[in-house]
């Protein structure tokens, strides 16, 4: 039975890493309704400048949390108005393609910065020690990363849910044209928009890193993981993620436990089947 | 309705691209180390020899290629690139560790450069994929990484020979080894692919042989980034130990686990030497402390030829040697043995084999010298343990097994 118990606070505190690191995915579709395939390069960028800060500049794991999102964002701000922008009229197909080849220079851009090797980020000491749960040993950084998913989750949906600034964004998505005419610059909501996308990826990246490692193509991996979530959860939605994030991550988990050999193939067939009975995911808004 | 439609037909085509072709499909860098001609091709042209490397210069195994190369030149470099009077030639090429992509270099390599020695190859699907052209067209080939157990067994060739290692030598030498000095229960964690598999069994059968029993085993996918629900289901069984078998960043990651999930204090950790590698050890930190693992090369071997290897590397590269270097280093040194008692005539391919054969020399990894019956290198095996010194982790060669031969069945 501990053994259970264990494992259940595993699969949450992957599930909720997934959430964290597919959360901006899922915000800049739900409200810009592009997906973005470059999301995964932002990740990797925000998990490799904290590893440059934290190895060589600064040795501050706190610092490298506040500046590499920060770093990653300014970039993504870039992104969008000299790349994106151009592209919203053109369609779906042009963002898909236009991101996808996006992430593979950024690969390569990343090679050349950082090289090949195999990196890490150290975890922050305080977070260093583990502690007991269910008679198993668990990491404490692990259980702060359910804290911190958790503090996400609620901020995101509290700023979408209750806020101006969400209503603005909500009205934005589905007439563009009227909140346009209210006033509103609806450009600039979409920058902002993608920009915390970006901050979100690089903060991802950031938690991320001491737990997943950094390594060459790591961007696709995590990539391959965050579209499923997106999927499983419904497009554009952040509780949707949030459900998907934790289903994936218990799901992954106990197959790992359960039945090894049949760990991705479980998650992918997760996929299928809800892909069949609800096409539009767990939580997807239904879009007339 | 339809857009939703498209954009989910959009993420199962890229989901399909990403995940069918794995890593293998993230190789886009581009491709320019190749064909990197070390010597003057104008000079002495007809008077040169030639040395086809195939390697990975882009992809995963890019840093696996490079010290493999940097290796082979640091020993070119030493004997001026010359023997019995003839230039030697090095001609790169990128295999970006794709069968695919280095068969068709190898092909370039015989017909348009006319190279009269094959070597290298890190990937064993590479090894493999090679082999009939290579075998057909009578080329000496020196495999000098790729470790499967079958390029010396069922695939053996006459034009074949391997300076390495095989999976087999790397997982039975632990075996023993681990009976002996740290209990009689172990669990087996190991990646799941060909390698990974080859390497536990071995270690499986030599350690049952010596009277052990495995209580369990684990294969986590390559490339796997969590070990966490694998890990505390080993928290939970009987075993006096661990053995592991996981290289590059998935070995990072499973040794820092390892620790974080406390299994260290409850079983020592016993595995093969890239567990702990000379270049993923600054990544791993700590958690490497106390890993046992069996390798046949490593670092702090305090023989005088490694020393003087390891210095030389250093002053040229400066920075630490990896087991892939001394692999490169070694091959070049058998090459050039060869060709020296064949007098610098290596038009008659099977002359060139036959000298490779009888080559033995005192390598840094110790004295080394080829199985004819399997045409595969005999050398020692060592027992490394990874100790903490200043603060930084070390290996500490603390046993080792002599003249460990593959059976070659």
């Amino acid at each position: 039975m501990d053994i259970i118990g264990a494992q259940l606070v595993n699969g949450v505190s992957y599930g909720l890493l997934l959430f964290i690191i597919t959360c901006g995915l899922s915000l800049v579709f739900g409200i810009l309704g592009v997906l973005n395939l470059a999301h995964g390069s932002l990740y990797m960028f925000g998990a490799y400048i904290a590893y440059s800060l934290t190895a060589t500049y600064t040795q501050s794991f706190w610092l490298a949390l506040l500046i590499a999102p920060i770093s990653v964002a300014l970039l993504a701000l870039v992104v969008e108005l000299i790349l994106l922008r151009p592209t919203y009229q053109l369609g779906h197909l042009s963002q898909v393609l236009l991101t996808f080849g996006l992430a593979y220079v950024f690969h390569d851009l990343a090679s050349i910065i950082w090289g090949s090797n195999v990196l890490s980020i150290p975890v922050p000491s305080i977070f260093s020690g583990s502690i007991a749960i269910f008679g198993q040993t668990f990491p404490v950084y692990r259980i702060a990363v359910i804290i911190v998913g958790i503090v996400i989750a609620v901020l995101l949906w509290y700023i979408q849910e209750k806020t101006k600034w969400g209503a603005i964004i909500r009205a934005g998505l589905s007439d563009k044209q009227m909140v346009s005419a209210l006033g509103i610059n609806i450009k600039l909501v979409f920058t902002i928009v993608f920009v915390i996308g970006g901050l979100l990826a690089g903060f991802g990246g950031v938690v991320a890193g001491p737990i997943l490692g950094l390594y060459p193509s790591m961007e696709f991996q995590t990539l391959i993981l965050a579209l499923v979530v997106l999927v499983i959860g419904g497009l554009g939605s952040i509780s949707g993620t949030l459900v998907a994030g934790l289903l994936v991550g218990i799901v992954e988990t106990f197959s790992r436990f359960l039945v090894p050999e049949l760990s991705m193939f479980l998650v992918f067939g997760l996929m299928a089947i809800i892909l069949i009975v609800k096409p539009n995911g767990l939580l997807g808004k239904k879009v007339a | 309705m339809r857009k939703k439609g498209f954009l989910i037909m959009c993420i199962i085509f890229v989901l399909t691209v990403l995940s069918a072709c794995g890593n293998s499909a993230i190789q886009s860098s581009s491709s320019s180390s190749d064909s990197k001609n070390q010597t003057d091709k104008q000079t002495e042209s007809s008077e040169s020899i030639k040395i086809g490397n195939i390697l990975p210069f882009s992809g995963v195994y890019a840093s696996l290629g490079k010290d493999l190369s940097d290796g082979m030149k640091l020993y070119f470099e030493s004997v001026n690139w010359e023997v019995e009077g003839k230039k030697i030639e090095l001609i790169e090429e990128d295999t970006e560790a794709d069968p695919q992509v280095a068969l068709r270099k190898l092909r370039k390599l015989m017909d348009q450069d006319n190279i009269d020695i094959l070597n290298g190859a890190v990937s064993t699907a590479v090894a493999y994929a090679i082999r009939d052209e290579v075998d057909s067209k009578k080329l000496p080939y020196l495999a000098s990484h790729a470790g499967g157990n079958d390029l010396t067994r069922a695939q053996r060739s006459d034009y074949i020979w391997r300076s390495s290692f095989s999976s087999w030598q790397i997982g039975h030498s632990m075996g023993q080894w681990a009976y002996d000095n740290i209990g009689e229960k172990m669990y087996i964690a190991a990646a799941d692919y060909a390698f990974g598999k080859e390497v536990s069994a071995a270690f499986k059968a030599a350690y049952t042989a010596a009277g052990g029993e495995i209580v369990g085993e684990v294969y986590p996918p390559l490339g796997n980034n969590d070990y966490s629900s694998y890990l505390t289901t080993i928290g939970g069984v009987e075993a006096d130990g661990v053995y592991a078998f996981f290289a590059g960043s998935d070995a990072v990651r499973f040794v820092q686990q390892y620790e974080q999930f406390g299994l260290k204090e409850k079983f020592p950790l016993v595995g093969s030497g890239w567990l702990v590698a000379e270049d993923l050890r600054e990544q791993i930190g700590n958690a490497a402390e106390g890993a046992f693992v069996s390798t046949f090369w490593d670092y702090s071997l305090e023989t005088e030829e490694n020393q003087a290897f390891v210095k030389a590397y250093e002053d040229a590269y400066n920075r630490r040697p990896t087991i892939e270097s001394l692999e490169g280093y070694d091959a070049a040194r058998v090459i050039v043995e060869a060709i020296k008692s064949l007098g610098g005539d290596v038009s008659d391919p099977n002359k060139v084999v036959e000298a490779m054969s009888n080559v033995t020399f005192t390598s840094p990894r110790g004295q080394i010298e080829f199985d004819k019956e399997t045409h595969h290198v005999i050398q020692n095996m060592y027992i490394t343990e990874t100790v903490l010194v200043d603060g930084k982790t070390e290996n500490k060669v603390i046993d080792s097994v002599e003249k460990v031969k593959d059976p070659g069945k």
